[in-house]
Parts: C-alpha cells; structure tokens; sequence
C-alpha cells in the first residue's frame, strides 16, 4: 500500500528576476512503512520539495501542476483548515534547525501539549501528559523534561523533543529534512537511532532528506538523487549504490570519502548548478556532465526518467555519460 | 625530530569568566588544558572532537591571534636552523615569522571583505608586509589564482566576493594564504560549509600544496573520513585534552580510547551493505592500559608513535 504517491510535482517561487523552478515535474511514492530518502546539493529543491508535501512553502512559492496523493486522497488545493488536519496527524515535519526554533520562554512538554490540544481537543491534560512521557521514552528522553525551558536542555536532547513533538499526533509519515545537521557525529548517530526506533516501533513511514549520501545509505530503503529542481536517478539504496547510472550521482558517491575500505582516491566536479530561472526541458546536468555523450553535449533528450529494472529508474539523458 | 616543524609542549589556553552582574566569583574555563604534539614539515596533523571541546582555541594559540596562558610552542628557525620558542619572539622578528603562519577559516564569506574586488583582497597580506613592489604584487596574485584554479585570473581579480560562489570564495581565502608562501596553515573546517562535489577539489588542492611546497597543516574537522584524507596523523580531541593521537591508519584500525572508539563508530558510511555498530563505551581496555604502566606520563605509547591519554574521563564520556 503506497501512503504517498507524488505525481509530475511542480513548484516555483516569483522573485523579481523571474520564476525559481525548485521542483520539476518531481514524482515518486513512499509504501507503507518504508524509508524513503532524498539527497543532493544544497539548492536542488530537496526543502522546497518537503514543504510543497505539507504545502507550507514560502508565501512566494506556488505549486504549478501536480498531484500529492497522501492515504489515498489527493492533498493539492485543499482548504488551509482540511490541510491543518493532515498536517502534525497525517504528515509531520522535523525539519532543517528545527531545535531552534521552541518558544523560549514555554516549557517543552507545555509547548507539545499545545500541538496536542488543537488535534485532540478531548483529551485531558493529564492523557496528553502521559502520551509525552511515552515518547520522550521511545526518543531516549527523560520524563523530568517536560519541565524544562528549552534553553536548559543540549542540541541533541531539544532534537529529540522535536522528533517527540513530530510524533505526538500520531502521524503516518514523517520528513526529516536534515535533522542532525550542525549536531555532533555521536549526536548525529543517537539521533539517527532514535528516529529508526521510533520508525520500526510505530510502524512509520519516513522521508529522511540529506545532503550525505552515508547517511541515506544507513538511513533508506529507497531513495532519489535530485539536482537542479528534478529528480535524476530513483530506486532501491542499494542498487543506486552498487550499479548507479547517472553521471551525477556517480559523482556524488565518488566525492564521498568513508572511514572504512581502502583509502580512495576521490573524484570532484568543476562548476555549479544551472540557474533555476527560465529553465528548459533538457538535461540540467549537461552542463556540468563530465564526459558527456554526443546526446547529452547537444541536449537532445528531454529529461525523462527510465527503466533501469523494476527497481531501478534514471533520467535518460546521463546513463551513458560520466 | 630532525624534520620537525612545529613542536607543541603542554599548551595551555585558560579563560577567565566572571560569575555574572553581581558575582565576584571568577571561574576558569579549561579550553586547551595541556595538549603536546610536532608537526613535520609537509605533514598534516587532524584534530577532531565535538564541538566545545578546545580545537579552535587550540588553532587561535597556534596561529599566534590569541596568547597561550601556558606551554611552550617551538617552530624551526631556518636561519638559525634550530628549533625557537615563538616566547623569544618580538618586533620586526615576530612581524617576518607570522608570515610563516596563516589561519584558514570555516566561513569564506566572513574572512573576505566584501567591499574589496578579489585582487585587493590577496594584496592585502603583502601590502601589510611590504613585500615587493606594486607590479611584482599584481603578478604574484596572478599567480597564485592560478595555483588555486580561478582561471583565467584576469575574470577573477575586479570581482567581488558576493559574486562568487561558496567554493571559489574559499579558494580566494586559500589564495590570500598561500600568497605569504606560508610553512604552516591552521585550517579550521575550511570545506565543512562546502557541497562534497566542491569539497574534493579544494582538499585536493590543499594536498597537492603540501607536496610541492611542504606546506604543513594543522587540519580541524568534525568528520573524521574527511581527516582520513587529509591527514597523516590525527589526534583526538576532548575537554581539552587529546585522548589519542596516532598515524591516521593505526587509529582508525586500532583505536585504544572510549572515546575514539565512540566517535569512530558512530560516523555514516556511505555503504547501504555495510553494517554499522555503535561502539558502546567501557573503560576496560583504558583502565587495564593504565594499571599496566603506573609510572607513565599523562600519554602512553601503545604502538610506536600511537599514543593514549590517561586522563579521567569517567563520567564524561
Ligand atoms: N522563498 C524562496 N524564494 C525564492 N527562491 C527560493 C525560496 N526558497 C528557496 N528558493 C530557491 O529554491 C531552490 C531550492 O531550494 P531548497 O529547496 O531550499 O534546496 P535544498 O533544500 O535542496 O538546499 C534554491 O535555488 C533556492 O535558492
Ligand atoms: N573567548 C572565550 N572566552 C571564554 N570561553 C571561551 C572563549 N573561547 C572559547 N571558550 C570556551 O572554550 C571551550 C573550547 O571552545 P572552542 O575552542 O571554540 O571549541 P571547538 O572549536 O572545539 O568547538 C568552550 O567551552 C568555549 O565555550
Ligand atoms: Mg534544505
Ligand atoms: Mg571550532
């Protein structure tokens, strides 16, 4: 059972240089369960495409075109209080400096009781209470935190509160979008568990967005490699690993150096991604594609991703090149 | 050490913090308590920890912007060919010696000014030091922009830096280092802001200048597979003390400390096959080391040139 199917996702802010194209006829879905991740630079539109799911993009940013079909029902164009309802209970967002942003004057269990309040509004204080001390468990954090204002607790404990914030209305997904950045490795890797735990013991779907291609490799089972707004190569991690196709994404794994295997001599790309202004149809990547074939150096293929296997999918454009 | 460029005894860096409005109390905060280490020449020594725990302090002491409050940094003295303390220093001799030593920071924006062109940014260092005249400047920032790979320099120099990406505005700060032909770099996270498709080039280009002008590092950093790379040697970092220090191989292979056995365990690889276990700590290994060798200094040499701390971390870890 997919819980999510996003189909030809369009989305684009209006600057006063034109229309930034941050999501490009993006598609994939996410099953019951599963951990989806979504890597790339930072500026492909891994954010924009976050937030287009819970349409919570900047006011500037629109959605263009596109379904976003979420437990069976497409979420585009609904009203703002039927969004309000799939939001937090349906789909829940930890996302990018998330620990940052408590109230710092509200206790931290106050503040989640709050989130609690508007989706359950029978509950009593003393239920919702409970229910917290039942996550702070499952993310490692102690009951006696809900006391505390956010400035007495560490980076990795105020995450942990906002992964239990993210989980106290009972979503069927959750996005992490970059959860342990600026944290520490052994934070990172405790945080890192804990949302893992709180997957398998929840039953959770996850869309785990990074820019790290290690830790997409722990963290999914499936994944997507985006760059400039479109998503360039699809599948199951491991294949995407073992046997990847696009140019890009072998770039990307070959300029990630890792602490285990033979010390390897590692591969870097000149230049930068295209402008997500006035874009075309053609391969973003050719710009930039290392040595690219004759289709690719004059832009002849549309973007299109293709078949690789059942599992398997790259944009046509690349697989050749690189 | 015959080939030894910097040499670190005992380096101590202590801040004095009032208590607050009304408080009398004045409190210390040990922010590099006792760290030795040598750095020969052409070599690069890693230094990770987690954040807090004394490695920027340690780049300040090192790079001469801040005063150590204890310990001893010497450097070789090529005119006297003997090592010197950088205590015996002042005047017109410290002036010519910091050129020998150049900061490179995490941020490039912040360390560039923004309202000078490229051209007078990688100026400045040798106007402040007056180092030949006006033309044999313009050719020597030619040059160098070409070393860092901002080519044709000529498209670079009337540029300014918000007109640059992140990864050119970092190689522009590696330029106006290099431009001083410095023996040693402190390089305090120079790629951790930066895309690994950019990281790779400005790490290569920071080896290929350790090859061709012996320039050493001292390479900060959280990510120890980035200090796998970059470095020779890496010490490992904690409350201000090192915990560890060995070749890079040995100490990712043989690690000795909780602590670095923790912090190795829990970085990402990017291998969906390979099955990472989170080293839980225990203090066995560490306390039977300790017991083996009662009369040994605060650092035990366990393998030649592999070297654990025995300090007490209980409770910390
Ligand atoms: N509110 C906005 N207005 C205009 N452009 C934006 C806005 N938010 C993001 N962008 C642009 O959209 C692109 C994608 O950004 P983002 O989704 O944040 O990427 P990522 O999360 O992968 O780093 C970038 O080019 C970014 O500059
Ligand atoms: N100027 C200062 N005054 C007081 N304490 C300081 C100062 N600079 C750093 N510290 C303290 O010294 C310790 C080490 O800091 P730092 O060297 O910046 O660590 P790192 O670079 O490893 O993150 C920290 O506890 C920090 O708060
Ligand atoms: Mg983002
Ligand atoms: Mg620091």
């Amino acid at each position: 059972m997919n819980i999510l199917e996003v189909k030809d996702l369009d989305m684009s802010y209006k600057t006063i240089d034109g229309d930034v194209e941050a999501v490009k006829k993006v598609s994939f879905t996410v099953k019951e369960g599963e951990s989806f991740g979504i890597v790339g630079e930072s500026g492909c539109g891994k954010t924009s495409v976050a937030m287009s799911l819970l349409q919570l993009q900047a006011d500037n940013g629109k959605i263009t075109n596109g379904e976003i079909i979420f437990d069976g029902k497409n979420i585009v164009g609904l009203s703002e209080s039927q969004l309000r309802e799939v939001r937090w209970s349906g789909i829940s967002i930890v996302f990018q400096g998330a620990m940052n942003s408590w109230n710092p004057v509200v206790k931290i269990g106050e503040q989640i009781r709050e989130a609690m309040r508007e989706h359950y509004p029978d509950k009593t204080k003393e239920e919702n209470t409970k229910k917290i001390i039942e996550l702070f468990d499952i993310v490692g954090l102690d009951s006696s935190i809900i006391d505390r204002f956010p400035h007495e607790l560490s980076g990795g404990m105020k995450q942990r509160a906002v992964i239990a914030l993210a989980l106290s209305c009972d979503p069927k997904l959750i996005i992490a979008d970059e959860p342990t950045t600026a944290l520490d490795v052994v934070i990172q890797d405790q945080i890192l568990k804990e949302i893992r735990k709180v997957q398998e013991v929840l039953g959770l779907s996850l869309i785990y967005i990074s820019h790290d291609i290690a830790v997409i490799a722990e963290m999914t089972d499936n994944m997507a490699v985006m760059y400039a707004g479109s998503i360039v190569e699809m599948g199951k991690t491991d294949k995407v690993f073992s046997n990847p196709k696009h140019a890009y994404t072998k770039m990307l794994l070959e300029s990630t150096p890792s602490i285990v295997g033979p010390k390897k001599k590692l591969r870097s790309l000149d230049g930068e991604p295209p402008s997500l202004i006035n874009t075309d149809s053609y391969c973003s990547f050719s710009y930039r594609c290392p040595s690219p074939d004759d289709n690719c150096r004059n832009r002849n293929i549309e973007m299109e991703l293709t078949k690789i296997d059942s599992e398997h999918y790259a944009d046509k454009c690349c697989i050749n090149c690189g | 050490m015959e080939n030894t460029l910097i040499e670190v005894k005992n380096l101590e860096k202590y801040f004095e913090i009032s208590g607050g409005l009304f408080s009398r109390n004045k409190s210390i905060v040990k922010a590099v308590d006792g760290i030795s280490f040598d750095i020969p020449f052409g070599s690069s020594l890693g230094l990770v920890g987690q954040s807090g725990c004394g490695k920027t302090t340690t780049a300040r002491a090192l790079s001469l912007l801040d005063p150590k409050t204890g310990g001893d940094i010497n450097f070789y003295n090529s005119e006297t060919q003997m090592m010197q303390s950088i205590d015996e220093l002042e005047g017109e001799e410290l002036k010519k010696f910091r050129r020998n030593i150049q900061m490179i920071f995490q941020d490039p924006y912040e360390s560039l000014n923004p309202r000078w062109n490229i051209k007078d940014i990688i100026l400045e260092p040798l106007n402040i030091h007056n180092i030949g005249d006006l033309k044999e400047r313009e050719e020597a920032v030619y040059e160098i922009l070409k070393t860092v790979g901002l080519t044709p320099p000529e498209n670079y120099m009337p540029r300014y830096p918000h007109e640059l990406s992140g990864g050119q505005r970092q190689r522009v700060s590696i330029a106006r280092t290099l431009i001083m032909k410095p023996k040693f770099v402190v390089c305090d996270e120079p790629t951790s802001m930066l895309d690994v498709s950019i990281r790779i080039s400005i790490m290569d280009l920071m080896l290929n200048l350790a090859k061709d002008l012996e320039v050493s590092y001292l390479y900060i950093t959280h990510d120890l597979a980035v200090a796998r790379y970059m470095c020779d040697r890496i010490a490992v970092m904690f409350n201000g003390k090192i915990v560890e220090i060995a070749e890079t191989e040995e100490l990712l292979n043989n690690p000795i400390h909780p602590y670095t056995k923790r912090l190795i365990s829990s970085i990402p690889i990017p291998d969906p096959s390979y099955n990472r276990e989170t080293y839980e700590v225990n203090f066995q290994e560490l306390d039977s080391l300790i017991a083996d060798n009662p009369n040994s200094d605060e650092m035990i040499e366990v393998n030649p040139d592999h070297f654990v701390g025995t300090h007490d971390v209980k409770g910390l870890l």
